[in-house]
């Protein structure tokens, strides 16, 4: 049955200690993804969503429980072999862009190219070619700080697809962004899911979640739902959208 | 990440924090210079010692009357010869080949009067070869007769200072003046020299050895100064000056002989013990900066928890980060040191140039030790804060 999921997670426990109380932020997660599968996470605050994010992103360890991410194990890795597969695979889009603030928009997105070593001419074409994809051709030499929301983060989303990753993570990609802006930054993320990448995003936004091909529902640490539109349904769903 | 990426992004998170890495800059050309300045007195010294030293010409040889030893049978006692060194022991030196020139020394002081106007000052008794051996020459008037070793001729050469105390304004030359109890003519001045080896040459009158020998009613050599031909031929010449001595003094070397090298490399080993620990001090201005690097450091870490949170969601392992870390901090290292030795460089050149009298030099092994120091300081100072930045919880961090 997950022959061909990228990421396959099971029974995955996490528990954090606030104060006296444990905080039970995972529950027995059991969850595939499918290449290309576009996913949104729903839930309250404190649901466990982000947690889970971080957990698929490598950033965060779980205390018991199995998750392979392109057939890996990753529990056993070292953090330099966890750092390496989320630098080959993994891409995170943030709620406050989280760019850094002395780099221009072209050096921001160039950064995880300059981690991983590739020569600096090379990652300058790569990056300049995939801003001005994103309509930012005219603004490679910005600070962020003379950038507007939106700008910000599509510099953000180019910053996390530069490395071609199979899966992207977002965490409220449109959280801080006006409407407007909001719907840029969704078309962008849907229309690289469609190009074939893998799309999670966490939202609080019922309109933004609703879009998602498979829905994920988290109270308390648990997936209380996990549906699936069918083909039919994500029709209506993407004339609306774009009626709208 | 390569190393002139981690060059770059050191370079770019120093350039937009300005002042604080104007601060660490500053801290750490500061101890670099300090440690180049400080030594390069020390340095200085040495090199005027050397400078004096060579002066004298490397070529001299001091012969002592008296030799430590110890005579007798019971009990054991520290005696020195009876006799004394004299002029004709000094003429029979001059017997031995290797030896250029012969100058029998007698020193006292006496007081030296003209008129009204008195000073009690060093006599020197020589004849003409101390003033090759000793690279002195006569300013104004004559040198001392040819036969100042056999006739006590009343005549003298003064110093520029003493000149200029008892005669004032006026042409001393030709002039007698009184020394004890003797009278004396002014022949001729002393070129001006200054101190050499704490002999205030300013402040003397040279007479002739056998004045000398009547003034203080007595034979006996203060020493005598010996010029070599050669250099090499110091071991071997010391064995015939000991030979000639004992068989003009009843088969007893009772003589001392120094050479200038022995002087000169224990003055040499005092100076550089003295210019290390001067150097040790101020690599305590080096540590001070040191851990400045380090508080610096920490707060930068602080500052940049949220960068180092992307960091790692962006694939930059702990050890990527570290090294970060201690490659900024490197960086800003190599430009405050650049800065300290370009500080301490100049400064030694302009006091060179202007006040040449004050000796001043930058020895090459503090130039490098510093260097040295300051880069070891950086990876010490910045591996603590370099480690905090490592551990940084990428979610805490990302969250603010």
């Amino acid at each position: 049955m997950t022959d061909n999921a990228i990421i396959n997670i099971s029974d995955i426990n996490k528990t954090y200690q606030v104060g006296e109380q444990p905080l039970h932020a995972l529950q027995n997660i059991k969850l595939n993804i499918k290449q290309g599968e576009y996913l949104s996470l729903m839930g309250p605050s404190g649901s466990g969503k982000s947690t889970l994010l971080n957990m698929i992103g490598l950033l965060d360890r779980p205390d018991t429980g199995q998750y392979q991410l392109q057939g890996e194990n990753t529990e056993l890795l070292t953090e330099e072999q966890r750092a390496l597969l989320r630098r080959k695979y993994i891409g995170f889009v943030f709620q406050s862009f989280h760019l850094i603030p002395r780099l221009t928009a072209l050096e921001n997105v160039e950064l995880p190219l300059m981690l991983a070593g590739v020569k600096p001419k090379l990652r300058r074409e790569k990056s300049s070619k995939l801003l001005s994809e994103l309509g930012l051709g005219n603004h490679l030499g910005q600070l962020p700080k003379h950038l507007s929301g939106g700008q910000l983060q599509r510099v953000g989303i180019a910053r996390a697809l530069i490395t071609e990753p199979t899966i992207l993570l977002a965490d409220e990609p449109t959280g801080n962004l006006d409407q407007s802006s909001g719907q840029e930054v969704t078309d962008i993320l849907e229309r690289y899911n469609r190009n074939g990448i893998t799309l999670l995003v966490v939202t609080h936004d019922l309109a933004l979640g609703n879009r998602a091909r498979r829905q994920l529902n988290m109270i308390d640490g648990v997936i209380v739902t996990d549906t699936r539109l069918s083909t039919i349904k994500i029709k209506q769903y993407e004339q609306q959208g774009s009626s709208q | 990440m390569n190393l002139a990426d981690h060059w770059l992004f050191s370079y770019q998170a120093l350039a937009r924090h300005r002042l604080r890495s104007a601060m660490v800059l500053l801290a750490i050309g500061m101890g670099v210079s300090s440690v180049l300045l400080l030594t390069s007195i020390g340095e200085g010294a040495r090199l005027f010692i050397e400078q004096e030293f060579s002066a004298l010409g490397s070529k001299m040889l001091i012969v002592l009357p008296g030799k430590k030893e110890t005579t007798g049978s019971s009990p054991p006692l520290y005696g020195t010869s009876p006799r004394d060194l004299t002029i004709e022991d000094a003429q029979a030196l001059k017997n031995i080949r290797t030896i250029s020139h012969v100058a029998p020394i007698i020193a006292g002081t006496a007081t030296v009067s003209n008129q009204s106007l008195s000073r009690d000052i060093i006599i020197i008794g020589t004849n003409r070869e101390m003033f090759t051996v000793r690279n002195l020459s006569v300013k104004q008037g004559r040198m001392l007769p040819k036969n100042s070793e056999t006739r006590a001729t009343p005549v003298c050469i003064l110093g520029a200072k003493l000149a200029e105390e008892l005669f004032k304004k006026s042409s001393p030359l030709g002039q007698w003046l009184r020394i004890g109890e003797y009278k004396y003519r002014v022949i001729g001045l002393l070129e001006q020299r200054g101190e050499s080896l704490g002999l205030d040459l300013r402040d003397m009158a040279i007479i002739p050895v056998r004045s000398a020998q009547m003034l203080f009613n007595s034979p006996a050599l203060f020493r005598i100064l010996l010029q070599l031909k050669q250099t090499k031929f110091e071991t071997s010449t010391i064995v015939k000056i000991n030979k000639t001595i004992a068989q003009r003094h009843e088969g007893e070397a009772d003589i001392t002989i120094i050479s200038q090298d022995a002087m000169l490399s224990s003055f040499n080993k005092i100076i550089v013990a003295v210019t290390a620990s001067i150097g040790a001090i101020a690599a305590i201005s080096l540590i001070v900066a040191g851990i400045l690097i380090m508080n610096v450091s920490y707060i930068s870490v602080s500052q940049r928890r949220e960068e180092i949170g992307l960091l790692k969601s962006l694939g930059a392992s702990g050890r990527e980060v570290r090294l970060i870390f201690i490659i900024s901090s490197l960086v800003i290292t190599s430009f405050g040191t650049l800065a300290g030795l370009i500080l301490s460089y100049s400064i030694v050149f302009i006091i060179q140039t202007n006040f040449p009298s004050i000796p001043l030099a930058i020895p090459w092994w503090s130039t490098l030790a510093a260097i040295f120091m300051s880069f070891i300081m950086a990876l010490l100072f910045s591996w603590l804060p370099a480690n905090k930045a490592a551990a940084v919880d990428p979610i805490l961090a990302l969250r603010g």
